[in-house]
């Protein structure tokens, strides 16, 4: 199932950050950073990495993850400042513990294999998210959680597992009337 | 995000007040707007904040991740809402209310019903509790106000509630999907389902959105179709009320007869604290805050606290007891599409014990002695998938997988109960403990009695009557010995005629003290089954009327 960019603007709708917007209110593009810093990631490569988290944590049935991933994460960091600072710095916190224990520079680097052993190493499977909490908690509110927010909080992530008006997200007053699909 | 900081706000008192109403919730909204509407002057003193309407869908994620504790939602907690709890059942106080202009009607559900009229004769039906110093009848008009102010959906299908003349002013919401599979095994058994009335808009309704489904009535509306009492704050402002946040309510100063409140004392953020003098004080601040600021009040004339001459202030506290149950179908059912109820039953209200036949079977009757059930059929039964995958240690097929298998096929249905007003219930001092103010806490001791747990018990076997015939399968169920409140904070300053069992007069003043008035669910005699708020509106316009015939 292809996440459109109206499941983008949806779960961003849903989060008060557009509000009675069209698609057109949706960044194409990562953003960048107004302060230049040689030690944090820029905002390519923060999007490179939320696409390879996205890459493990959603279901090998949905398409179109990029653009996803760019239109609501994008957008969400450039109206939210405290988010744009917490993927931040849990992207650097992250691209640092990849330094140490694997032979790469950067989490988005490994291959899929390293990059699930690796949030597993650290712990993110089973921690509990917490927005000012250790690498491992902030990893998983500010990337995992986040993504998986953003899909399932959308008609098509909804929509996968049977729910077309998922909670927090504004499908109307009458999704709840109708029987099952035929 | 913390609560809204309008710190440059003027915070100093009015100089000429005609009334003073103590809670910006739906109580006080309602006594400022009307009071303000005749062209009183009136000064609203709340001790939270203002919370700014674009900011709920931010608080709407808070309450659907997992990373933010509840009482984060409405930022509560902390040291201006500690609280005690030293009774045999644990009461959590916090989770039960919301501070700030607005009042727990921002958390609330938003069910709607009148109180029966049995409920006004507790004493003479069953021979238990007490009868409320008034009756039905003298509440209707108020009733019928009260539903056109809050904007309420319903409509007039219960053959069980008490008369009414006027249709609802917004049309019903159409019954749920799971509704119309409970419909199939309720006819069979001859039990009635009729529409929930909901103080939520169905289409748009004084420059209100309808609902638009985002699933998290309780505790954020984020379109604002669910009706929450800033509403009345503004329309009150608008007629010239003045309302003053973050000013918690520190004690009132009577004259030195003792017979007249002269002025409210409250705090501000800078640490000053101000007089609000006033003809006419409504406290309109919970059946919690009320006794205890009465109890705070103390004084020569007053030793045991204000207006407690009869010393039935902070005693009697009842809540609504929920019971419950759930289980799963062989089929679809459709659940969490949206946060509200769509069908309920006042069939075992005003007779709990009774059979039913229906076309194939019945409820079996009860001789025990019961009180009022009211029975509800959830539309939100199970997990929610998007907070089911935020707590998942799987991910991409492997959690996919484990939604589906989780979501889809979960029935339930949820009832309440009101416990019988009992004194050793009640609200007290915690002297060895003190707020940001200093102030001594509220001490909740709380407890059920033995017909509250049999009528839960009651409940709960016309519930598995419902989905045994429904085929459910894996039934669990909340009785006597897993239920928790509804928080509904009732009767801790009942209403009576005589001053020497009951703070205030059927007018809502108190017997003590001549301009001291009470709007609240804490002048509940009784609790009845069904939820407060509609009659405490009802009240809330009554009591303005009487403040307003004295002014």
């Amino acid at each position: 199932m292809e996440l459109t960019r109206r499941d983008a603007l949806a779960a961003l709708s849903g989060a008060g950050i557009v509000v009675g917007g069209t698609a057109s209110a949706l960044r194409r593009n990562p953003i960048s950073f107004e302060e230049q810093s040689t030690s944090l990631p820029s905002g390519e490569e923060v999007m490179e990495t939320l696409v390879a988290v996205a890459d493990l944590v959603y279901p090998s049935a949905i398409s179109n993850v990029r653009e996803f991933v760019v239109g609501y994460a994008g957008t969400r960091m450039a109206e939210r400042a405290a988010y744009r600072s917490g993927v931040r710095d849990a992207v650097a916190d992250l691209d640092s513990y990849t330094a140490v224990h694997f032979d790469a520079e950067r989490f988005a680097g490994l291959d899929a294999s390293d990059r699930s052993v690796l949030l597993d190493q650290l712990g993110v499977r089973t921690a509990d998210p917490s927005p000012e909490g250790t690498i491992t908690q902030r990893v998983r509110y500010y990337l995992v959680n986040e993504l998986l927010y953003a899909l399932y909080a959308s008609p098509t992530g909804g929509e996968l597992v049977g729910i077309e008006n998922p909670q927090g997200h504004p499908g109307g007053p009458t999704s709840y009337r109708q029987g099952p699909p035929e | 995000m913390t609560a809204e900081d309008a710190s440059d706000a003027d915070r100093t008192p009015s100089d000429r007040a005609d009334v003073c109403v103590v809670g910006a919730g739906p109580a006080g909204a309602l006594v400022a707007h009307r009071l303000a509407e005749r062209g009183r002057d009136v000064v609203v003193l709340e001790a939270g904040p203002r919370f700014e309407f674009e900011n709920r869908e931010e608080r709407m994620e808070r309450a659907i991740r997992p990373a933010h504790d509840e009482l984060t939602v409405w930022d509560m907690g902390g040291e201006r809402d500690r609280y005690t709890s030293s009774g045999e059942w644990y009461y959590p106080l916090n989770h039960a209310r919301v501070k700030g202009v607005g009042g727990s009607t921002l958390h609330w559900q938003g069910m709607v019903m009148r109180h029966h009229r049995s409920d006004f004769d507790r004493r003479t039906q069953d021979g238990v509790a007490a009868d409320w110093p008034i009756d039905y009848e003298d509440l209707r008009p108020y009733y019928g106000s009260a539903e056109t102010e809050m904007g309420v959906a319903g409509a007039s299908d219960n053959p069980f509630a008490p008369p009414r003349e006027e249709p609802y002013p917004l049309p019903a919401f159409e019954p749920s999907y799971s509704d119309s599979l409970f419909a199939e095994a309720c006819e069979r058994l001859g039990v009635t389902m009729h529409t929930v009335p909901n103080a939520r808009n169905s289409e748009g309704y004084d420059d209100r959105s309808a609902c638009v489904g985002y699933g998290t009535c309780k505790p954020v509306c984020p379109s604002g179709a669910k009706y929450s009492a800033d509403v009345h704050v503004e329309k009150a402002e608008a007629e010239g009320a003045r309302v003053i946040d973050r000013a918690p309510v520190q004690r009132l100063v009577t004259d030195e007869s003792g017979e007249r409140v002269e002025a409210a004392v409250y705090a501000t953020p800078d640490g000053v604290e101000h007089r609000q003098e006033a003809r006419e004080v409504v406290l309109a601040c919970g059946g919690v805050e009320i006794p205890r600021l009465l109890l705070l009040s103390e004084s020569s004339a007053h030793p045991d606290g204000l207006a407690n001459s009869s010393g039935a202030v902070g005693r009697y506290f009842m809540e609504h007891l929920f019971a419950g149950a759930g289980g799963v179908l062989d089929r679809e059912t459709r659940q969490n599409h949206v946060g509200f109820l769509t069908s309920e039953s006042h069939q075992f209200y005003d007779d709990p014990g009774q059979s039913t036949s229906g076309t194939d079977g019945g409820v079996p009757a009860s001789d025990a002695d019961l009180g009022p059930i009211k029975l509800e059929f959830l539309n939100y039964a199970g997990p929610s998938p998007v907070e089911m995958a935020l707590h998942s240690d799987d991910w991409g097929d492997e959690l996919l997988a484990q939604l589906r298998d989780s979501y889809g096929t979960h029935v339930a249905m949820g009832g309440l109960v009101g416990q019988l007003p009992r004194k050793e219930n009640r609200i007290t001092l915690d002297r060895s403990r003190t707020d940001d103010h200093g102030n001594p806490v509220p001490d909740i001791q709380w407890s059920i009695d033995a017909r509250t747990r049999r009528t839960i018990e009651r409940a709960n076997e016309i519930q598995r009557s419902v989905l045994e015939e429904l085929g459910a399968t894996d039934v669990s169920v909340i009785g006597p010995d897993r239920t928790g409140p509804a928080y509904h904070h009732m009767g801790t300053t009942r209403m009576g005629t005589d001053p020497t069992e009951s703070v205030v007069n059927p007018n809502l003043r108190t017997h003590d003290v001549r301009n001291l008035s009470i709007a609240s669910s804490s002048v509940f005699v009784t609790s009845g089954a069904v939820n407060p708020t509609l009659t405490i509106a009802a009240l809330a316009l009554k009591c303005a009327d009487h403040v307003d015939e004295r002014l």
